[in-house]
C-alpha cells in the first residue's frame, strides 16, 4: 500500500492534480479542462494522476527487473501511448454515440437523420484510423484534451463527408457541440484496468517484448492492484471553494504557485502566474514562503481568458496561438488586453489589412506588458524568476516575458518548465504533506470501477 | 447589564442624533433656518453650530448611499449627465442624489444649501465638488484655503494664514448668511465641549492596545466617528455619545471581550492589522465579514483620522478659538504629506502590535491613493511587518470585485500564517 499525498489545482479552464510521496517526491500528475463541473473535473485529474502514478511505479518495477530492464524505457512508451489510445478510443465511442443521441433527440426528419447517421460512421471511423496513428511512441500530441484532438479532426472530417454527403456542415458542428459536452460530464477512467489490458496486448505482441508476455502481464497487473493510501489533500486554485474540504485543506493559489515554484526551483525568489482569470506577481524567501503579491484587478485582461477569446475569435485552438505569433516578422503594436473587446479589436486590426501572425505577437506582447507592470508593483524581479500557470505553454508569451525581463532588470536565470501548469498543484500537495491537521476528503476512483454504464463509467452527480 | 444591551445603547443614541439632525433638515425649509454643506475633513462644525447653522455633509451622504446600495444608480445618473468614470465616486453619487430628488439617508428630503463652505483640505476635488453644486443651486462658496502640510508640520505662518482667513473671510460669510453677529462666547462653549468628546474618543481608540482589543478601529471605527466629524462635535449629544462608547469598551475590557460585529463577538483574534485607506462602502457588509471570518481585528486606522488625527495629541482649545480651528483643518489626515503618513502607519504598527498592515487603494479616489503603493513598500522596509494591497472603490459598485478582493485577503492571511509558523 502506497501512501500519498494529494494537491490539486482548480482553474478556471485546466484543473491539475498532484500525487506526492512521502519524502516529498512527485509520483503522478494529471491534468483536465475545468468544464462547467468543478467536482467532476476534480476527480478526473485527480484519477489521471493516479494513473499516471501507477505508470511511475510500474515503470520502476520494470527497470529493476532483470530481464526487461534495458527495455523498460520503449517498453513504458509504447504502454503508455496505447494507453491514451484505448482511452481516447473510448471517448470517441461515447462522443459518437452521444452525436447520434442528439441527432434523433432533434427528431430530424428523414431522409436527413439517415444521413446524418452515415455522415457520423464516417467521421467516426476516420478519427479512429487517425487516433491509431496520432498515438504512437514520441508523438507529440498537439493538446493533452481530448476536446482539442476531437475538435480539430472532426471539423476536418466533417467538412470532407460534406462534400460526399448531402448533410450541412453546421448540423454536424451542431450536434458536436452539444454531445461534447455530455462526454466531457463523463469520467473514463474507471475503465483504467480495460485500457491497460488494450495496452498490453499491444505491446507484448511487440516483437522486442514478446518474449517477456508474462513478466510484464504480471507487473501491470500488480500496479493496477495497488492501493493509495491518502494521507491528505490539499485544493487550491479558482474554484477551490467549491472543493468539499474542510477550510485547512484549502490554500490560495498564490501561496500554492509560491511554494511550487520554490519546490521545483529551489533558487527563485520571484514567481509569475497568469492563469485564466488572474496574474499574480509574488515574491517568495529562500522557504518558498510568499513575502508579496500582486494581482490583476477585478477584470481579467491580460489572462489567459483573453487569449481563449482571441483563439474563438480566429476559430483555432488556443495551442495553436503561440506558434503562430511567433511567425510574425513586424509585430502590431496593441496596448489594450480589454477581454471584452477584444473580439472587435481584433475585426478592427483583420479589416486595416493586418496580418493574423502580426496580431498575434501584438497581442502577446500586450499581455506581458500588463504582468511586467504587476512585476514591477510587487517588487521586481532581482534573482530568479519563475514563470508559472497555463499560459506558460505559451512560447509566444514566454519569449516575449523572457525579452522584457531582460530589458528591465537584466541578464538573470529564468525559469520555465513544461510541467510549470502543474506548480499550483504541486503547491497544494506540499501544503497537504506538511500540515497534519488536514482531513481526508477522498474522491474514490475505485469506486468508478464497479460502476461500468455502457462503457461510461459513473459520473460524479454533484 | 448584558453585552447586547450595552453594544446598542452607543448605536441607538447616535441614530437618534441622525435621525433627529435629518429630521430637523427637512423642516429647515419652514423653521427658516439656514443650511450650510461641508466637508468632512477640516469641517468647521463649531463655528457652524455658533451661528445656529446646519451643516450637510455630501460625503456622508453618499457614503450612506454607498451602504444602502442606491449609491449605482445615483452614479449612472451622474454619468448620464457627462461625468466620466474615473472621477471620484463620492461627487457623482452626490450630483446623482441631487438629480433624483434629493432625498437624504433617512428618506427625507435634504434641502438645498444657502452657503458652500469649502474648506479646502488635501483634496483638489473638493473645490470642482462645490463648483458642481454651485451651479446646480446657485448659492454662494466661501473657500477657506488651507495650505498643505508639505514640510510633516504645521508652521506658525500657516496658522496664522489659516486663522486669519477664518475672522476675514468665513465669519463675516457666515455672519451674512445667518444673519447674526459671531458669539465667541458661544463658539469657546461648543470647543470645549469638542475637546471632552475628543479625549473619550481617543480613549476610544487607544483601547485597541489591549488583548483581544475590544474595538474593530476601521469597521467598527467608522460608526465610531460619525459623530464627531459631522453636524455633532461641540454638542452635549456627542459629548453624551462618546462617553456612553468608553463605557461600553470599558465594560468589554473588564469582560475580555472582543468587539461587537453584524456576525457576532469577535472572540479569535488571530491577526491585528492596520489599515490605510477608506472602507468599500457598497460591500461594507461582506467586506467586514470575509475579516471577521478570518479572525482579524483592525487595531488602528487612517480612515478614521480623516475628520481629526486626535491621539496624536490635538484637541479644540476653546482659550484660542480661531488658532485651534486652523490648527484642526491644517492638521487633517489628507492634508499630511507622504512620510508624515508613513510615519503615522509605522507608528500605529509598533504602538498597537499589529502583525500586518493592509492598504484599500480606491480607484475613484487619487488623493487617498497616490503614492500608496510606496507608502507600503516603505512601512514593509521599516516595521518588517507584510502588507497586503487590495483595490476597491468608496460607492461605486462596479469597481468591487468581491472574489477578487477575497481571494487577495485570503492570501495575505495565509501568508501571515506560513509566515508565523516559519517564525
Ligand atoms: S478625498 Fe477622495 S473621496 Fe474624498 S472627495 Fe477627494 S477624491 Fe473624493
Amino acid at each position: 500500500m502506497d501512501c500519498c499525498y494529494i494537491g490539486i489545482d482548480l482553474g478556471s479552464t485546466t484543473t491539475k492534480a498532484v500525487f506526492l510521496d512521502e519524502h516529498e517526491r512527485i509520483m503522478g500528475r494529471g491534468i483536465t479542462n475545468s468544464r462547467s463541473n468543478y467536482a467532476l473535473a476534480c476527480q478526473v485529474a485527480r484519477e489521471e494522476a493516479e494513473i499516471n502514478a501507477r505508470f511511475g511505479l510500474l515503470r520502476k518495477k520494470l527497470e529493476a527487473s532483470t530481464s526487461i530492464g534495458a527495455l523498460a524505457e520503449p517498453l513504458m512508451a509504447v504502454l503508455a501511448c496505447n494507453y491514451a489510445l484505448a482511452q481516447h478510443l473510448e471517448q470517441l465511442k461515447a462522443l459518437h454515440a452521444e452525436c447520434q443521441e442528439v441527432a434523433h433527440a432533434h427528431a430530424l426528419p428523414q431522409p436527413e437523420l439517415a444521413n446524418v447517421g452515415l455522415a457520423l460512421d464516417r467521421i467516426f471511423s476516420a478519427l479512429a484510423t487517425q487516433a491509431e496513428l496520432d498515438f504512437h511512441p514520441g508523438s507529440t500530441a498537439a493538446s493533452d484534451f481530448f476536446r482539442d484532438l476531437a475538435t480539430s479532426q472532426y471539423l476536418k472530417q466533417a467538412t470532407a463527408v460534406t462534400r460526399e454527403l448531402p448533410v450541412s456542415f453546421d448540423r454536424l458542428v451542431g450536434l458536436f457541440d452539444a454531445a461534447i459536452i455530455r462526454v466531457e460530464n463523463h469520467s473514463f477512467a474507471g475503465l483504467y484496468r480495460e485500457y491497460l489490458e488494450f495496452a498490453t496486448a499491444r505491446a507484448t505482441a511487440d516483437a522486442r517484448f514478446a518474449p517477456f508476455a508474462a513478466e510484464i502481464a504480471a507487473a501491470v497487473k500488480e500496479t493496477a492492484e495497488l492501493r493509495f493510501t491518502v494521507l491528505n489533500i490539499v485544493g487550491t486554485g479558482y474554484g477551490r471553494l467549491t472543493l468539499p474540504f474542510a477550510r485547512e485543506q484549502i490554500r490560495s493559489e498564490i501561496l500554492c504557485h509560491g511554494l511550487g515554484a520554490h519546490y521545483m526551483f529551489p533558487d527563485t525568489r520571484t514567481v509569475l502566474d497568469i492563469g485564466g482569470q488572474d496574474t499574480k506577481a509574488i515574491q517568495v524567501d529562500g522557504d518558498g514562503i510568499v513575502t508579496g503579491f500582486q494581482m490583476n484587478d477585478r477584470c481579467a485582461a491580460g489572462c489567459g481568458r483573453y487569449l481563449g477569446y482571441i483563439a474563438d475569435e480566429m476559430s483555432i485552438g488556443v495551442h495553436e496561438l503561440g506558434p503562430l505569433a511567433l511567425q510574425s516578422k513586424k509585430p502590431v503594436k496593441i496596448n489594450s488586453t480589454c477581454t471584452v473587446f477584444a473580439g472587435a479589436e481584433l475585426r478592427e486590426l483583420m479589416s486595416l489589412g493586418e496580418k493574423r501572425e502580426d496580431i498575434l505577437a501584438g497581442l502577446h506582447r500586450a499581455i506581458v506588458l500588463r504582468a511586467m507592470s504587476l512585476l514591477a508593483r510587487s517588487g521586481g524581479v532581482d534573482s530568479e524568476f519563475t514563470f508559472t500557470g497555463g499560459v506558460a505553454r505559451n512560447q509566444a508569451v514566454t519569449s516575449s516575458l523572457e525579452k522584457l525581463v531582460f530589458e528591465n532588470y537584466g541578464k538573470m536565470k529564468i525559469n520555465i518548465s513544461t510541467d510549470s501548469i502543474f506548480t499550483g498543484a504541486v503547491g497544494a500537495a506540499l501544503f497537504a504533506k506538511r500540515d497534519p491537521k488536514g482531513v481526508m476528503a477522498d474522491l474514490e476512483v475505485s469506486q468508478l470501477a464497479k460502476n461500468p454504464d455502457c462503457g461510461i463509467a459513473a459520473t460524479c452527480s454533484a | 447589564m448584558n453585552a447586547e444591551v450595552q453594544k446598542e445603547e452607543s448605536m441607538v443614541l447616535q441614530k437618534k442624533m441622525i435621525g433627529e439632525h435629518f429630521e430637523t433638515l427637512s423642516k429647515a425649509g419652514e423653521s427658516g433656518r439656514k443650511v450650510v454643506y461641508t466637508f468632512v475633513p477640516g469641517n468647521l462644525n463649531e463655528l457652524i453650530l455658533a451661528f445656529d447653522l446646519l451643516p450637510v455633509h455630501p460625503e456622508v451622504n453618499a457614503l450612506q448611499s454607498g451602504m444602502r446600495k442606491l449609491s449605482g444608480d445615483y452614479i449612472q445618473e451622474a454619468e448620464k449627465q457627462g461625468h466620466s468614470e474615473d472621477v471620484c465616486t463620492y461627487v457623482k453619487c452626490d450630483i446623482g442624489m441631487l438629480k433624483k430628488g434629493n432625498i437624504g439617508p433617512t428618506g427625507e428630503k435634504l434641502p438645498p444649501p444657502d452657503l458652500l463652505l469649502l474648506s479646502y483640505t488635501g483634496c483638489f476635488t473638493f473645490m470642482k465638488w462645490f463648483e458642481l453644486l454651485k451651479q446646480e443651486y446657485g448659492c454662494p462658496v466661501v473657500m477657506l484655503q488651507v495650505p498643505y502640510q508639505a514640510e510633516g508640520k504645521i508652521t506658525a505662518s500657516q496658522r496664522e494664514f489659516v486663522a486669519r482667513q477664518l475672522r476675514d473671510v468665513v465669519v463675516p460669510a457666515l455672519e451674512q448668511v445667518s444673519g447674526k453677529k459671531l458669539d465667541e462666547d458661544r463658539l469657546k462653549e461648543l470647543l470645549a465641549s469638542s475637546a471632552r468628546a475628543e479625549d473619550d474618543l481617543v480613549y476610544v481608540w487607544e483601547s485597541a492596545k489591549h488583548k483581544p482589543s475590544p474595538i474593530d478601529a476601521y469597521f467598527g471605527g467608522v460608526y465610531y466617528i460619525g459623530p464627531i466629524f459631522t453636524a455633532f462635535r461641540g454638542l452635549p449629544s456627542c459629548e453624551a455619545y462618546y462617553r456612553e462608547l468608553r463605557r461600553e469598551v470599558d465594560y468589554r475590557i473588564a469582560h475580555g471581550m472582543g468587539p461587537t460585529t453584524p456576525e457576532g463577538e469577535l472572540r479569535q483574534q488571530k491577526y491585528r492589522i492596520v489599515v490605510e485607506g477608506p472602507p468599500n462602502w457598497t460591500s461594507f457588509r461582506d467586506f467586514w465579514k470575509i475579516f471577521h471570518d478570518e479572525g482579524v481585528v483592525m487595531v488602528a486606522s487612517t480612515y478614521t483620522k480623516v475628520g481629526g488625527l486626535y491621539e496624536q495629541g490635538f484637541r479644540h482649545d476653546p482659550a484660542r478659538p480661531f488658532e485651534t480651528l486652523a490648527e484642526y483643518c491644517l492638521g487633517c489626515y489628507t492634508n499630511r504629506n507622504l512620510p508624515a503618513r508613513v510615519d503615522i502607519i509605522a507608528k500605529y504598527v509598533e504602538e498597537y502590535e499589529a502583525d500586518g498592515i493592509l492598504f484599500n487603494s480606491i480607484k475613484s479616489c487619487n488623493s487617498f491613493s497616490a503614492g500608496q503603493l510606496m507608502m507600503l513598500r516603505e512601512l514593509e522596509k521599516r516595521t518588517g511587518k507584510a502588507g497586503a494591497f487590495i483595490e476597491s472603490d468608496l460607492v461605486d459598485p462596479r469597481y468591487f470585485s468581491a472574489a477578487n478582493i477575497k481571494n487577495r485577503l485570503e492570501s495575505y492571511f495565509q501568508m501571515l500564517e506560513a509566515k508565523r509558523q516559519a517564525a
